[in-house]
């Protein structure tokens, strides 16, 4: 396998040149600029918000860092509260390439276009530059998530990515699965797979957080065709979205934008922290698929029993159709058909491999069904956390 | 998972429910641990149905965990979902309540 090298000695999958708004009055000339500019490696990314947020910043420096960038460039209204001097700095300090345009000093959407048209062609020829090198499998950050989840969730395509889950954690790579909120009710057993007490204790403080936020908004993370889909409950839904993380023991506890600082598997807490103040934790998927990415994650295993199409802007992912029905209406939505499983096709072993197989071929360059289709789907808000407690990474606390 | 016949499937041996392998349609035969019955209403891939007869207040048990209560008592081989069954952490919700419409 060839990565990228980066500056900052990462290696990335990708060579992605980022156009990121930074406040949504910008977002119309960053989606023109990539539109016209019309490759598949340049990505829309950004932030809607005016008001000034801890999180978000932390995610876009996250995000313009990651070792799939290999050139950013800034797209500011001007009079927004987001500090892009701070991205900047966080890009450029990494070694990328980048360039900052204001609109209301560019002379307004026409010219902000035609000048970005510009940077994006001198980013290319940056990014180009990034040495490829052999990048092995102990380098490799991979996440995981369900979205679309049925009944059959559960049964195939979770305990498939499990097996692969434990194939890579033996092998060195670290592996983020999350949403704390589809963990309610399965908190015992996970803490039970802590790799110390104090990390199982802090692994079930973050479900009951999520229970609580989740109680507070009126909703858990339950959608209706999930219901449809033979699922009754959230905990029902936990069961199944729980099997995602195979069965290796648990490193430790990752924030939004945490990088895991060594191979293992580990539970991102993606429920925000203190009282709930802007609203839902994770809209929609994508939400968490973005924050999977700002913990590093080179791609991302997406399970899915009533069919969800998503891709992701920055890092590949693959799809692993849970439903046969689903797949038979969906195989050109989905990358591994996991449904085999429950037509007696194929074990969840020969599903597993299949997804290792397929993770290897996506980082030697094979583009994902999603890709493919032009997915690039971002999606960043507002929300507040605490840095990780010490318990969170035992191995590492010494170090931090 | 053990599969235990075309239809069916029984994630763990103290699950008091199974689950839907492919279909179900009025009329079919169920064999639930070796008592055959006659399906009498539809119950689609992935649905839970009962391993034997529910009682109002019983958890409902699948992969060996309890993921709910029984609100509704619900006879041998008939579907277990949200008209029967509630969760006992956060209530579940559908379309229409989203909507405002029903409960």
């Amino acid at each position: 396998m060839i990565g990228y090298l980066r500056s900052d000695g990462r290696k990335g999958i990708r060579n992605v040149v980022v156009v990121a708004y930074l406040v949504e009055c910008a977002h119309h000339v960053a989606r023109r600029i990539v539109d016209r500019f019309g490759d598949t490696e340049t990505h829309v990314i950004g932030f809607p918000g005016c008001y000034p947020n801890t999180y978000a910043l932390k995610m876009m420096k996250a995000l313009c860092t990651h070792p799939n960038v290999g050139g950013v460039l800034l797209v500011s209204l001007g009079c927004e509260s987001f500090n892009r001097e701070a991205v900047r700095d966080a890009a450029l300090s990494s070694g990328r390439p980048v360039e900052v345009l204001v609109i209301q000093q560019c002379g307004g959407t026409a010219a902000t276009i035609d000048r970005g048209l510009e940077a994006v062609a001198r980013l290319r020829v940056k990014a180009n530059e990034a040495p490829r090198v052999p990048i092995e499998l102990n380098e490799l950050v991979i996440g995981t998530i369900c979205g679309g989840s049925d009944g059959t969730s559960g049964l195939t395509a979770n305990p498939a990515v499990g097996r692969a889950f434990d194939i890579f954690v033996q092998a060195g790579a670290a592996c983020i699965f999350e949403e704390t909120g589809e963990l309610v009710g399965c908190e015992r057993i996970m803490a039970d797979r802590a790799v110390t007490p104090e990390l199982g204790e802090a692994l079930e403080a973050a479900v009951a957080k999520a229970e609580r936020y989740y109680t507070t908004m009126g909703y858990g993370s339950f959608a209706p065709g999930n219901a449809e889909g033979g699922l009754t409950t959230q905990e029902e839904k936990s069961m199944g979205a729980y099997s995602k993380s195979g069965s290796s023991p648990i490193s430790g506890l990752l924030k939004p934008g945490d990088r895991p600082p060594s191979g293992g598997l580990y539970l991102l807490d993606v429920v925000p922290d203190g009282e709930p103040r802007f609203g839902f934790p994770n809209i929609a998927d994508n939400a968490e698929i973005v924050e999977l990415i700002a913990c590093g994650a080179h791609l991302t295993l997406f399970t899915t029993g009533r069919g969800s199409v998503v891709g992701s802007a920055i890092s590949p992912v693959i799809k692993i159709c849970a439903n046969p029905d689903t797949y038979r209406r969906m195989a050109a939505d989905m990358d591994v058909n996991a449904g085999a499983i429950l037509e007696g096709e194929a074990s969840l072993d020969e599903v597993g491999r299949e997804i290792v197989d397929r993770i290897i071929g996506v980082v030697q360059g094979e583009r994902t069904v999603s890709e493919s289709l032009g997915h690039q789907e971002f999606i960043l808000t507002y929300k507040s956390f605490e840095p990780a407690g010490p318990g969170c990474l035992p191995r590492h606390a010494g170090s931090l | 998972m053990a599969v235990i016949s075309e239809q069916l499937i029984l994630l763990h041996e103290n699950d008091n429910v199974l689950i839907c392998r492919q279909k179900i349609v009025p009329g079919q035969q169920l064999v639930i641990d070796g008592t055959s019955m006659l399906a009498t209403e539809v119950v689609d891939v992935g649905h839970k149905i009962a391993r034997r007869a529910l009682m109002i207040g019983e958890k409902v048990v699948k992969y060996g965990a309890p993921i709910g209560s029984i609100t509704m008592p619900v006879a041998n081989g008939r579907h277990v979902h949200l008209h029967n069954m509630k969760s006992d952490y956060i209530a579940s919700h559908t379309r229409q309540a989203a909507d405002g419409k029903t409960s």
